[in-house]
């Protein structure tokens, strides 16, 4: 088959677009990995600058991930509930709430930081525990799940399918997990694939509100950038990746499935 | 399955935006009969059936079923079954997980639930389907399951609102003679909600007319379609013939297109009657007008005839 000039030239740009986008996340990934940077591949490959990282910053891995894992269970556990009371109220007072609950989202992470340590900040236990990280990422991550809930609730027949559960002597508990959640579960999968990603890679807030012992993995690599060897940093990178995409292709292939099920 | 009695009692329901619904409506469905309610869309007959379900509470006025008083239960309190236009089937569960649903909550053990499930999928038709997932069904198919889910739990009342106007017609003339002998069988007191008189006269034991929120006229099928209370209901139900009188004579009422015998002493200002009523003849009828169109409909033909007037 003869392929047109105009395919090759499409190809090529987008080859080139490619590269521009990957080749900056190759180096440095290859950059973790070379003895010296500066003398490239050619000074030899190590895996030292990973053992490094690891030894100095993995208490920041277990802790983004428990962040992250936290996060998800409580924008789960508020935000299904409140997705489906907006879905069923529906009137200015609930499209109002639902414009303030992305505010956090609009407004920058260093801003929203500051409003919590204002208000919270001189509850001492609060601020030097984890837990204060965990609600600027619960605030920050909320809309990311309710919109995709609240989406998936309004295209199906729930209303129906709440009363045919009534019918049956369901009480409105029963219903709400036995009705609601099931058939919203690709919705809920979404936002949560959505509200790890993000907490894992937060830094603007976290950045304000985290204490030398509650430092999670963006600002770790932040202070390994400052402080570190390059190539330190690099590595550093290369182990957010190792730990995000496997679990970005999980979750992505299971709601795939989920949305797959729900169409038929 | 015995019935129950339901009674509605001055019931009156009005929206938000002031329309009235349903308006002092007063009516008692006798246990173990089939009520159809029918009706135009928006004569108040879905707000009859959701209030009798427990779904809108009436602004005045209670229900009872037997002799205890309803109007405050919410439906999951009032035992009955529904069966809805869209079927809606859970679709996260098979068939069989949708007609347990109900035997769940009453606390059934699994082997009643089996059991009861077993039974139910039989008597509708559908033995090797319990493992079935909703959306390999047919609309047929679904609306049977529909039927079994809200039948399990043995309701006092059974209720259904519009069931079968989603399906094509050859299915829903089956599903009805099916879903006829099913009611008649199992004597559970029943309340069909429709706007096909035909369905409504298969299937009711008694038929609600209503017309804008009130009572047009409740009586048997036959009864309603003989005699009819008013012009309403007369052409709701069937097809009808009005001839306007334009005044009266010394023998009869002169109306478009002839005279017609008439030995009353007050003169009606209109004469309804049925197609079947009248007769083509030859020569010497009592009414005259000239064939506009003819419908070939199989066992009869219907005529368009043009006797002057409006």
């Amino acid at each position: 088959m003869k392929r047109s000039t105009l395919f090759f030239a499409q190809l090529v740009f987008t080859l080139l677009v490619c590269a521009f986008m990957l080749v900056p996340v190759l180096l440095s990934l290859l950059a973790g990995l070379t003895r010296n940077y500066f003398v490239g591949v050619s000074g030899g490959l190590t895996l030292d600058w990973l053992v490094q990282v690891w030894q100095a910053y993995s208490p920041t891995v277990w802790l983004s991930l428990q962040l992250a894992v936290s996060c998800a269970v409580c924008v789960c556990v508020i935000g299904v509930p409140a997705a489906y009371a907006l879905v069923r109220m529906n009137n200015r007072f609930s499209r109002a709430f639902e414009e303030l609950m992305v505010l956090p989202v609009a407004m920058p992470g260093l801003a929203s930081a500051l409003a919590l340590l204002l208000t919270y900040g001189q509850f001492g236990e609060l601020r030097r525990s984890w837990l204060f990280i965990l609600v600027g990422h619960v605030l920050f991550t909320l809309p990311f799940l309710v919109r995709p809930v609240m989406a998936v609730m309004q295209r199906q027949q729930l209303p129906t399918l709440e009363e045919a559960a009534a019918s049956l002597g369901a009480g409105p508990i029963k219903r709400f997990f036995s009705v609601v959640v099931p058939n919203c579960r690709a919705g809920i999968l979404a936002g949560v694939l959505m509200v790890v990603t993000l907490s894992l890679g937060e830094f603007n807030l976290t950045w304000m509100l985290h204490t030398p012992m509650t430092k999670t993995l963006p600002v770790g690599l932040a202070d390994s950038y400052a402080s570190a060897r390059l190539e330190v940093a690099s590595a550093y990178t290369l182990i957010f990746l190792l730990m995000i995409v496997p679990l970005l292709i999980a979750l992505q292939a299971i709601s795939a499935r989920l949305s797959r099920g729900e169409r038929r | 399955m015995s019935g129950t009695t339901i009674r509605l009692q001055g019931c009156r329901k009005a929206f938000t935006d002031g329309t009235v619904a349903v308006d002092n409506l007063n009516l008692t469905i006798e246990a173990g009969e089939t009520l159809v309610i029918l009706g135009p869309s928006g004569c108040g007959k879905t707000t009859t059936l959701r209030m009798i379900a427990g779904f809108e509470r009436p602004d005045t006025g209670q229900v009872f079923f037997g002799d205890s008083n309803v109007t405050r239960l919410p439906i999951e309190r009032r035992d009955v079954g529904m069966v809805f236009q869209n079927y809606a089937l859970f679709p996260n569960l098979n068939v069989a997980g949708n007609i347990i649903y109900g035997l769940k909550i009453r606390g059934l053990s699994p082997a009643e639930r089996n059991k009861r499930c077993a039974e139910l999928l039989e008597l509708v038709g559908l033995q090797d389907h319990g493992q079935r997932h909703i959306h390999e069904l047919s609309g047929g198919q679904r609306q049977r399951v529909a039927l079994a889910r809200a039948l399990a739990p043995r309701p006092r009342v059974l209720l259904l609102d519009e069931p079968l106007a989603a399906l094509d017609a050859q299915l829903r003339e089956r599903l009805r003679s099916e879903l006829d002998q099913l009611l008649r069988s199992l004597r559970i007191t029943s309340v069909f909600v429709t706007h096909d008189q035909g369905e409504a006269m298969a299937l009711g034991d008694r038929i609600l007319v209503m017309d804008r929120g009130r009572v047009a006229q409740l009586a048997t099928p036959r009864d309603i379609y003989q005699q009819p209370a008013n012009a309403f209901v007369a052409s709701f139900v069937g097809n009808l013939n009005a001839f306007p009188v334009i005044e009266p004579t010394a023998h009869g009422l002169k109306v478009s297109g002839g005279e017609l015998p008439w030995k009353g002493i007050q003169a009606p200002t209109t004469v309804y009657c049925r197609p079947e009523h009248l007769r083509v003849m030859d020569d010497g009828g009592h009414l005259r007008g000239r064939l506009v169109g003819q419908f070939f409909q199989g066992a009869q033909s219907r005529l368009l005839v043009d006797v002057g007037g409006a």
